[in-house]
């Protein structure tokens, strides 16, 4: 029979979070491995009362969904913390923010009301920045791109290089007009701006493969490195291929719950 | 006249290099002062890669000490990787600060902290990329004043032509001291430049200016003598020692990286120095006397430090941590104020003698449960008493009685290999005391999944200590002799599968002696291997032994001493050893002396427990052994687990 820890078992969960939160500026270099401690120091500076699991290694229960990848900033990424006592979500996002450093920020928490939220992030919506590549050029790729039936690259993942299709789970490709260079009057300072809308499928296609399909089909070889954020990330709406918020469901119940528990929105406050 | 940040140059590179969050700063309580409001300008330097410099202690105790101080700013910088070097090369991006990504070459002072030898290569690229000469006498009023600190500092006439100062021992002190001189002699517009400023610096006792010192050789290559060349530079320089620890209670903000490092965990020195004399040690000879840090000061350390970072391990350092007079209560109080948060707690240097097994269950109470270490250093009896590492045979399996009973199953063990008068069958008693440990812990447990791991160092002779004189042993017979014990240990079939073995080659250690012990020619070698690509050489994936000897082989030509000369010749009494003018406070006599006796076999106390040994330290230096018991308690706290912002 395996070993057990001796003492009592870890207090069991009462309350699931879900957490939004941001990476930007020079934090988006943090890889995912860097923000999963730096948010579990987080959450014991914060003295969140998170909820372990049970054996001689207890982790705090914590669900990560579809991190961007290392370099990549993101206005949307996603988590599910369990607790222990129940928190209030506002009081909450403002002791986890703090508790973070900046550039690594939580824009949001709500309450789990709902199953499944990694099941919900079904797409998201990226902005791509290419410093010094002219509006002609950009927009020669995409329109070669999205001609294209498939688009095969290849990178290397944990298992080896990998060849797939980076066009199929391209929903959306569209150059948007940079608002500043009207404004600056250094042209030189081309920069194209590019927004996709990416189905999530396995192998995950990133911006960098959208990149590299770009170059594949028209020879875009970007002088300097893009810069990338995910803007959205969750359900698409087929009809209108739009991403949507995937956090509506549990702030819909929460609304509903304290329309039938009046008492509930006066305890928030502590 | 402002200095940019080089972020906006840097960041496009980023995208093109391994574990760019390094390079990035932003680190829990770094600190980004105002450039132009600052008097004085620290760049700290930690010469190795960030996930190793960042956890280092003296250098955030010296950042936090420093940047507290009014009109006084420091940033820190490590070594950058290869791949980032090239690309700095080819953008013409000089060494920049992680904090606010300043050109190191703009700061008034780079303090190098050396903990090590082997990061010696490591500076000259920084220094070569910061735009810095990397000979001391090339440079002019506007580059920094290269300082070197650290263990390694106790010798530095290997870097002495790279470095315009060293300073030994303890820097909380003296680095506000050194701010202090350049602050006035900026401050009254760099009378005569640097030549003045360096020395004041010398003339203050406290810091060694190596141009300042005049090096004579015999035709054999030894040295003659070694004399200052200046009027009003001292004939000794001598270390520093921070006395009663509890008024310099840091680091009180410990950095929180974003990257992952070597040490994440929040640590607290809990005492400096160590007199248990163990002859191979230089730490333990040059940092006397011990000065513990009290009971009080430390619970409020780790309070402050834990709330500050989140660290969820609390590491408890010194040389030997088990020896603190109060470590019971330190340890329980602790568990007992982290009862249920999983905070656990770890003594990195426990020794045999001072450990036991109530301890070992304080430290793991609240945590995880992982291996035991202990470090017998000596596989024979004899050997111990030659390194004078006083631990018996029976200490360790009693300890480790108790261990396996109490539910630890793994056991990992620390030895040397090449000490004085070593013989094979000194390295082979390693097995026998490995078979022992099992064979204990089968029979207490009564089960069969008990594993003990050895680890086997090299061991090379440190400036400082009573080896300082001895024969390192050659790479050959290091490597010979180990294979013998991977054989002895892997044909027994009884015990040889629960008993792994770890250990290096002998080649790495042989640069470290040469480094270790070598005087200003060696300087020429290490420029000569930088130039050759050496980098990282505390890292085997980018260590060449070829290209250190090649170097050496160059660098050295026309010389009477070569590599073997430096390192596995032993010298005797009458010989100027490079570093005789640097003062540790050991009297040279009572080292001499240490040194005999390590070779008759003959043991020495701790001072602690027993009268005074005359090492010299203590009036050398005015300084005295500070240590418990205080009899104080560690108060009860809101234990962490209940209320805080979170909760509901």
């Amino acid at each position: 029979m395996a070993r057990q820890p001796t003492g009592p078992p870890p207090a069991p969960a009462v309350q699931r979070l879900r957490i939004k939160y941001a990476k930007r500026g020079r934090l988006r270099f943090t890889s995912h491995r860097d923000f999963q401690r730096a948010f579990e120091r987080a959450l014991r500076r914060a003295q969140v009362p998170m909820a372990y699991s049970a054996g001689f290694s207890p982790h705090p229960k914590i669900s990560y969904a579809g991190a961007a990848p290392t370099g990549a900033a993101s206005e949307a990424e996603y988590l599910e913390i369990a607790v222990t006592s129940r928190c209030d979500p506002a009081t909450l996002a403002r002791a986890l923010d703090s508790a973070l450093p900046v550039g690594l920020d939580v824009l949001e928490v709500v309450e789990a009301a709902t199953p499944d939220l990694a099941g919900r992030l079904q797409a998201s919506v990226w902005e791509i920045r290419l410093p010094d590549v002219s509006d002609q050029a950009i927009t020669a790729a995409v329109i070669a791109f999205l001609a294209a039936e498939s688009v095969e690259v290849e990178r290397l993942t944990k298992h080896g290089m990998r060849v797939f299709d980076a066009r199929g789970a391209v929903l959306a490709l569209s150059v948007t007009p940079a608002p500043e260079q009207a404004a600056e009057p250094d042209s030189s300072a081309a920069c194209a701006i590019l927004h996709v809308v990416v189905r999530h499928t396995t192998p995950a296609v990133r911006p960098d493969d959208v990149l590299a399909g770009l170059r594949r089909v028209a020879d875009l070889a970007p002088p300097t490195p893009a810069l990338v954020v995910r803007l959205a990330q969750g359900p698409l709406d087929v009809q209108g291929g739009a991403v949507t918020d995937p956090l509506t469901p549990d702030r819909d119940a929460a609304a509903t719950a304290g329309a039938a528990e009046p008492t509930r929105a006066g305890s928030a406050a502590t | 006249m402002p200095v940019e940040s080089l972020f906006s140059r840097l960041e496009p590179l980023l995208p093109l290099v391994s574990k760019p969050i390094q390079y990035v700063g932003g680190e829990l309580n770094s600190v980004s002062k105002d450039w132009d409001s600052a008097d004085v300008r620290w760049c700290l330097m930690y010469p190795d890669a960030y996930e190793v410099g960042l956890p280092n202690q003296g250098v955030q105790i010296l950042y936090e000490i420093l940047n507290e101080r009014p009109g006084v700013l420091a940033e820190r910088t490590y070594a950058v990787w290869p791949d980032l070097e090239r690309l700095l090369r080819e953008h013409r991006i000089p060494q920049f600060t992680v904090d606010s990504h300043r050109p190191v070459g703009a700061f008034d002072l780079l303090g190098v902290s050396f903990a090590t030898e082997l990061g010696y290569t490591n500076m000259l690229t920084a220094l070569d990329l910061a735009g810095i000469p990397l000979a001391a006498a090339d440079r002019t009023d506007d580059h920094p004043i290269v300082i070197a600190g650290g263990h390694a500092a106790f010798n530095p006439e290997p870097i002495a032509a790279f470095v315009d100062a060293a300073v030994l021992g303890d820097g909380e002190q003296v680095v506000l001291a050194i701010t202090e001189v350049v602050r006035e002699w900026k401050a009254e517009g760099r009378p005569d430049g640097r030549d003045e400023v360096l020395r004041r610096l010398a003339a203050s006792g406290g810091v060694y200016v190596p141009r300042f010192y005049d090096v004579d050789y015999l035709p054999d290559g030894r040295i003659k003598r070694v004399v200052p060349n200046r009027v009003g530079v001292p004939w000794r320089v001598s270390k520093h020692t921070v006395m009663d620890l509890d008024r310099w209670p840091y680091p009180g903000k410990a950095l929180g990286p974003l990257a992952e490092t070597v040490h994440e965990r929040f640590s607290v020195e809990i005492f400096r120095g160590c007199t248990r004399g163990c002859r191979f040690c230089q730490a333990g000879m040059i940092t006397r006397p011990v000065r513990e840090r009290s009971v009080s000061t430390i619970g409020e350390m780790v309070q402050r430090g834990i709330a500050d970072t989140g660290f969820e391990e609390v590491g408890l350092l010194s040389l030997s941590s088990a020896d603190h007079s109060e470590i019971g209560e330190i340890t329980k109080g602790l568990a007992d104020r982290y009862e249920g948060t999983n905070t656990s707690l770890s003594l990195p240097s426990t020794r045999v003698d001072a450990f036991n097994i109530d301890l070992a269950n304080e430290l793991t109470r609240n945590g995880r449960r992982s291996g035991l270490t202990f470090a017998p250093e000596g596989g024979s009896e004899r050997l111990r008493k030659v390194i004078n590492k006083m631990v018996s045979e029976d200490d360790l399996i009693r300890t480790v009685t108790a261990a396996y009973s109490q539910g630890w199953r793994q056991v990992k063990l620390y030895f040397m290999c090449g000490l004085p008068t070593e013989t094979d069958e000194d390295v082979l008693a390693i097995a026998d005391l490995a078979r022992r440990v099992i064979q204990t812990g089968r029979m207490v447990t009564g089960q069969r999944d008990i594993r003990c791991t050895v680890s086997i160092g090299g061991f090379v002779p440190k400036p400082h200590t009573p080896f300082q004189w001895a024969a390192q042993l050659d790479h050959v017979t290091t490597d010979a002799r180990l294979a013998k014990l991977r054989d002895a240990i892997r044909s027994d079939r009884a015990y040889g599968k629960a008993i792994g073995i770890r250990y290096h080659d002998g080649k790495p250690g042989i640069i470290e002696g040469l480094l270790s012990r070598g005087d200003r020619r060696v300087g020429a070698v290490i420029e000569q291997v930088w130039r050759d690509g050496g980098r990282f050489d505390g890292w085997s994936e980018h260590f060449s032994y070829d290209r250190w000897l090649a170097a050496a082989e160059r660098a050295l030509a026309g010389t009477p001493v070569d590599v073997d000369w430096y390192t596995i010749r032993q010298r005797e009494y009458a010989e100027v050893l490079p570093w005789d003018h640097l003062d540790a406070g050991l009297d040279r006599d009572w080292l001499w002396e240490d040194w005999r006796d390590a070779l008759s076999e003959v043991e020495v106390d701790d001072c602690r427990w027993t009268p005074c040994f005359d090492c010299g330290v203590c009036p050398q230096l005015g300084t005295e052994i500070q240590v418990g018991p205080t009899g104080r308690k560690l108060l009860p706290l809101t234990p962490v687990g209940a209320g805080g912002a979170g909760a509901h």
